[in-house]
């Protein structure tokens, strides 16, 4: 089987606003998958469908022959075992240091000795670039530092699929240059299936081997980095290029400026 | 009129759905079996951190409420020339009602308003959700241990306060106002019936423990993921706890009386 994850027809509402509707979308194993789109398009929703944090209203989300949404607790917790996710705010535990952050889920899930769980503790570190700040607490890490933690902790047992939320937004250009490497590293490395859900453009398709560009709860692109950027979509262009006029509007909705400014009401 | 009749329904509707979720949530949390390996380390840091640490309010609160009681008590009972009887009248009233009351209050205020914010920030911060996606249960990681540790630490404390207001009468009773030891003791030991007073003072306790530890961990687990959502949880864990033990407490006084 080539698709790790099949999504068919998956539809999704949150407080009535539609965020996705009929979407289909697989995941190739082994290789690298974008899902792009604007602020507020879903993706991270889609990351939380895929995770099975969130059950879609209408479609299915089968990961590796198994529909996840379906599934019993414990068997859901056992198909989890084998993701990781890197959360856009890291979600480091805020009491524990670097280290036993990183050993969290070495603890959790398996009966290893001290011995040998500082030794992974250590090695995933050192993928990371930070063995030597296993003693800091996640309050005493930049921004950049935090997330390359967070993504040891959730290599820390070896996924075969791991989720990617923002890698590389709010990073400076060497953090930022560091994680697109990383990310396409642990990738080739460890033989992992990666989704990355981003809008950083030039970044994501450097390194991705297929990408979806998601935008008013359709699929409105999909590709290798190469045809999507020439395809002749102009909602699409617009996203890629960052341009202010296009299909996409600037402005939230609302009434004509000089009505609003004459107008008496708040 | 029927727009009032509407929103009275969808208020009812919010209640009934709030005490459902809580419910939910409660036996969730206390049903699934913790492995003991784990799980008890976790309740060990919770009875530190909820009971140890408001250990310092507890003896300090309970010390000044015997001492007023004691002043008062002594005043009052000897315009009726029975001073001797303050030792009967404080203990009586220190593990009835005063004793358990004052230290779910203290507790409210001190551990379940910081049970809460804990768990709102986790959510808040992610740190619940990632929980869930390392394939670890935060209702057994992280609300168990805090139930648990609730519900062990608020009978503790509660004998404490106890202990620490008899003993501030007696300061006052005794050491200051010159009423006789002996009386003070004796009296109290003959007056106080250990089923009828001690225990059912504890069964108090244990019921406003569970109660407020409950909504704590309900609030801050359902807490809205900003900072006034958290700050929002928090006072009312503070007010509905104060508000549940205040009435559970006369729902207890009466049954126990035999009203019931």
């Amino acid at each position: 089987m080539t698709h790790l994850i099949d999504i068919k027809g998956l539809s999704f509402q949150r407080n009535h606003r539609p965020i996705f509707s009929s979407v289909d979308l697989t995941i190739t194993r082994g290789k690298i998958t974008a899902i792009m789109g604007p602020s507020g398009s879903g993706k991270t929703t889609l990351l939380r469908l895929i995770g099975g944090q969130l059950i879609p209203g209408q479609g299915t989300i089968t990961i590796d022959g198994q529909v996840i949404h379906k599934l019993k607790r414990r068997s859901l917790y056992q198909l989890r075992k084998r993701m990781g996710m890197l959360f856009q705010s890291a979600g480091l535990f805020t009491h524990l240091t670097v280290f036993e952050n990183v050993a969290f889920p070495l603890r959790e899930h398996t009966q290893l000795s001290e011995a040998m769980i500082r030794n992974l503790v250590l090695l995933k570190l050192q993928m990371v670039g930070l063995r030597g700040a296993r003693d800091l607490m996640p309050s005493e890490l930049s921004g950049g530092m935090a997330r390359r933690v967070a993504l040891a902790r959730a290599i820390a047992l070896d996924p075969e699929l791991i989720m990617y939320d923002e890698p590389f937004s709010g990073q400076d250009p060497i953090s930022m240059a560091v994680l697109v490497k990383l990310v396409h590293t642990l990738n080739q490395s460890l033989g992992l299936t990666s989704i990355i859900v981003s809008h950083d453009v030039p970044e994501t398709l450097s390194i991705t081997d297929y990408a979806y560009v998601i935008s008013d709860g359709k699929v409105i692109g999909r590709g290798t980095a190469e045809s999507i950027k020439h395809t002749d979509s102009a909602q699409l262009q617009q996203f890629l290029q960052g341009l202010p006029d296009g299909p996409v509007p600037f402005h939230y909705p609302a009434i004509n400026i000089e009505q609003d400014l004459i107008g008496e009401t708040r | 009129m029927l727009n009032y009749i509407a929103s009275l329904g969808r208020f009812g509707m919010h209640l009934i759905q709030q005490y459902g979720q809580a419910g939910v949530l409660l036996s969730r949390t206390l049903l699934r079996l913790p492995n003991p390996r784990k799980g008890f380390p976790l309740v060990v840091q919770q009875v530190y951190a909820e009971g140890v640490l408001s250990l310092l309010i507890i003896i300090v609160s309970g010390l000044f409420i015997g001492m007023v009681v004691g002043l008062q008590g002594y005043h009052t009972l000897a315009k009726f020339g029975a001073s001797q009887e303050l030792g009967p009248l404080v203990a009586l009233s220190v593990v009835r009602e005063l004793g358990p009351v004052v230290t779910a209050l203290l507790f409210a205020g001190r551990a379940g308003s910081a049970i809460a914010a804990e768990i709102g920030l986790m959510k808040a911060t992610e740190q619940l959700s990632s929980m869930e996606m390392m394939a670890v249960d935060p209702l057994q990681r992280v609300i168990a241990p805090r139930c648990w540790g609730g519900f062990i630490s608020m009978p503790l404390l509660t004998l404490i306060f106890n202990v620490t207001a008899v003993y501030g009468a007696y300061l006052v009773g005794v050491k200051w106002l010159g009423l006789d030891a002996g009386a003070f003791w004796s009296n109290m030991q003959a007056s106080v019936d250990f089923n009828l007073d001690v225990v059912n003072g504890i069964i108090k306790s244990i019921a406003f423990g569970f109660v407020v530890t409950w909504i704590a961990v309900y609030q801050g687990y359902y807490a809205e993921p900003t900072s006034a959502g958290i700050a929002n949880a928090t006072t009312r864990t503070v007010v509905y706890s104060s508000l549940a033990v205040l009435g559970l407490d006369f729902v207890l006084t009466t049954m126990m009386i035999g009203g019931w």
